[in-house]
């Protein structure tokens, strides 16, 4: 066993994120001034439009996707919302999560594509997204404050990478599941490899892309309110209230609220997966 | 032009398909190269060519490489050894926008499964072609509007393929195909996957567009009646990714090159597929006006027959003479002929089936004129002819017996007896 004392893997992990931290601080600051500057312009534009406004463009976009019954529930669980005086944290909430899934699909998307074209992109991709996938979510929030210090922009960080794999892994199985001879058409007709990705395998992978992005956005809608331990705000934040000050009204009530915004998404979302879907046979 | 010239082609799948030459060079069959190498040879050195504006149809089992072969012709897959020829200019030696120019342009193809994209309307799914090769969009579309026209699916444009049955869903592929008028379609089973009366039907539709069109067809099928039906010559693959014959219906059906072509042939409805121009024979026959009663009666005399065919100087049938006419107008001493020949022959073309002469054979007295294109005529087919010709296709063991021969019969046949006892 002495043999294995040399082996101090997590000292290993520290020395390699603190040399990040020294060598990579410019880096870092610049993704802090582009995350920050896309998360405050949706929180602004989320808190500074009044409520009622805000809720009527939901409650239109459930109905125009979802049906009647979605737009009933947006009213209300919305209304419920800010009768509980939770606006503004659940607006800070959907802010985190909207900046940090535009982040995620950004890099997903593209990185299921071409995990999709090369068996050995995929074989390099599936164990590092299983690692971020089941390495606890507490575990991220370390590296991600000393990279970025306390504030929302760590919790995007670290609810983006979180959130990555399911875009990764449903864009390049959605593609990967086209039918051979829809395949074999597009290139015996002439599409160069290009057109086909855009022509044929994306619109034919859609239904499956967007079940990814709808698993993203839920995984993210839950490690933003973790994130509210490192200082990320919103409803994560008073969740914690709730738990330190052992309020059970708080925490109840922030609960809620969480729960009726992960409805809200998640339905209309799928709504979105399933329109296109009908087109399929 | 468009003739394809394919000349010893190999296909092999597996790590490393170049390791199969040398030991199918030494004689060793395919099983044994699969377990030492774990390759595959799905093409197994074929060569033949597919001539300007002919269907030819591709037949063989499953394994027998058939759909690997067709999609050579296009380069969806990659030959492992061998050149195919479009008009002497190698296929292989493509580049990669001149392979590009060739499927947009000269080939096209229609797919067991369709192959139609879900999210296209059936024009957008036939303007596919045009589209990715720059087309315009009114032209492109003007295009697809045609060719859905040609197989009959106009006022369908706007719908998807979901909401299409199968043979519909095939005539947009077909619309596809021809929509940018390319020499050369390639159809990989293509009607495989639908059901026997569509089948038979897309298949009649095939060869009406065929003979308006003109197109250099090749056809993959499975299913020997279709490649009967459908091709002008007919290319049987062995199990072992081999050439077995090279032939017309006919002759892949009347004269089998092996044992195996002759055990898929056997089961096949012989009168369906031989044609008048194979049994059909002389028949005496008289020029009018030129020749009169005595040449009619002389001629039946000879040949000992009850009946003449008429034809004009341009060898146009003008009708029939019987003897009891002819003699009886010799008596009378009246010279025109022409009072005598009557109209109600039956006349019929080269490529009618025995299987379509049956009928009027057993009604008519007289034989049944073949004619050429022209109305001139090329022989005839008389009714002891079809018997015959019936009698040597039917199959000996599983005829009905006479009574009387299974009374008397031996052993062997006691089977039969004790059916016919009980």
């Amino acid at each position: 066993m002495i043999v294995l004392q040399f082996i101090d893997i997590g000292g290993w992990f520290a020395a390699l994120i603190n040399w990040l931290t020294i060598h990579g601080a410019f880096f870092f600051d610049a993704v802090t001034v582009v995350v920050d500057g896309l998360l405050s312009g949706f929180q602004s534009l989320l808190i500074t439009v009044p409520a009622l406004v805000v809720i009527a463009v939901f409650t239109a976009a459930a109905w125009a996707t979802a049906g009647k019954w979605m737009a009933l529930f947006s009213i209300a669980g919305f209304l419920l919302i800010m009768q509980m005086n939770l606006w503004r944290q659940t607006m800070q909430t959907l802010s985190l999560v909207i900046t940090s899934v535009i982040f995620a699909l950004i890099i997903g998307i593209p990185l299921g594509i071409w995990a999709s074209k090369r068996d050995s992109v995929e074989r390099i991709v599936r164990p590092i997204l299983d690692f971020m996938q089941t390495l606890p979510a507490f575990v991220y929030l370390i590296p991600a404050v000393l990279f970025f210090r306390l504030g929302p922009v760590p919790g995007v960080i670290a609810t983006l990478i979180f959130s990555l794999p399911p875009a990764v892994r449903l864009t390049n199985l959605g593609i990967r599941q086209v039918p051979t001879e829809i395949r074999e058409a597009a290139v015996s007709y002439g599409a160069t490899p290009k057109q086909i990705l855009i022509k044929a395998e994306l619109p034919v992978a859609l239904p499956t892309i967007l079940a990814g992005v709808n698993q993203t956005i839920m995984l993210s809608l839950s490690m933003v309110v973790i994130a509210g331990m490192i200082g990320a705000g919103g409803l994560g934040n008073e969740v914690l209230r709730g738990i330190t000050q052992l309020r059970i009204d708080l925490g109840f009530e922030s609960g809620l609220a969480i729960v009726i915004l992960a409805i809200y998404l998640d339905r209309i979302t799928q709504a979105l997966g399933n329109s296109t879907q009908k087109q399929k046979k | 032009m468009a003739e394809i010239e394919i000349q010893d082609l190999y296909k092999g799948f597996g790590p490393n398909p170049k390791r199969v030459f040398p030991m199918l060079k030494n004689g060793k069959s395919r099983e044994e190269i699969l377990n030492e190498t774990g390759n595959t040879v799905a093409i197994n050195g074929v060569s033949f060519t597919i001539k300007n504006k002919e269907i030819c149809v591709v037949m063989g089992l499953s394994g027998s490489g058939k759909s690997t072969l067709i999609r050579c012709l296009n380069r969806l897959v990659e030959p492992t050894k061998g050149n195919i020829l479009l008009d002497g200019k190698d296929i292989m030696a493509m580049s990669k926008d001149e392979l590009l120019d060739m499927r947009r342009k000269t080939m096209s193809m229609v797919f067991q499964h369709f192959g139609l994209l879900p999210h296209r309307t059936v024009a957008a799914n036939v303007e596919f072609g045009m589209e990715v090769g720059g087309m315009e969009k009114p032209e492109r579309l003007k295009k697809a509007f045609d060719a859905l026209k040609v197989v009959g699916l106009q006022g369908y444009e706007n719908s998807y393929p979901h909401e299409l049955s199968g043979g519909m869903k095939q005539r947009v592929g077909l619309a596809r195909a021809l929509a940018n008028d390319p020499e050369i379609l390639l159809m990989d089973e293509a009607f495989s996957a639908l059901d026997p009366l569509i089948r038979a039907q897309m298949q009649d539709e095939l060869l009406e567009i065929q003979a308006k069109m003109h197109k250099t067809i090749v056809f993959i099928t499975h299913d020997l009646d279709e490649a009967l039906n459908l091709g002008d010559r007919i290319v049987m693959l062995g199990p072992d990714g081999k050439i077995r014959q090279i032939g017309t219906p006919e002759e892949i059906l009347t004269d089998p090159a092996d044992e195996y072509v002759e055990a898929f042939v056997k089961n096949v409805d012989r009168t369906k597929v031989i044609t008048a121009s194979s049994f059909m024979h002389h028949y005496p026959s008289i020029t009018v006006p030129r020749e009169g009663c005595s040449a009619a009666v002389r001629a039946m005399e000879k040949n000992g027959v009850s009946s003449v065919l008429a034809v004009d100087s341009n060898r146009v049938l003008k009708g029939v003479v019987s003897i009891d006419d002819a003699v009886k107008l010799r008596k009378q001493k009246e010279r025109d002929i022409c009072t005598i020949i009557k109209e109600d022959v039956y006349t019929t073309q080269r490529d009618t089936s025995m299987y379509d002469l049956l009928g009027a054979a057993m009604e008519t007295r007289y034989p049944i004129a073949v004619l050429d294109e022209q109305g001139r005529l090329v022989g005839a087919v008389g009714r002891a002819t079809i018997i015959a010709e019936v009698n040597n296709i039917i199959d000996d063991e599983a005829s009905p017996t006479v009574l009387s021969e299974v009374q008397n019969g031996d052993s062997d046949q006691s089977t039969e007896k004790e059916r016919v006892t009980s």
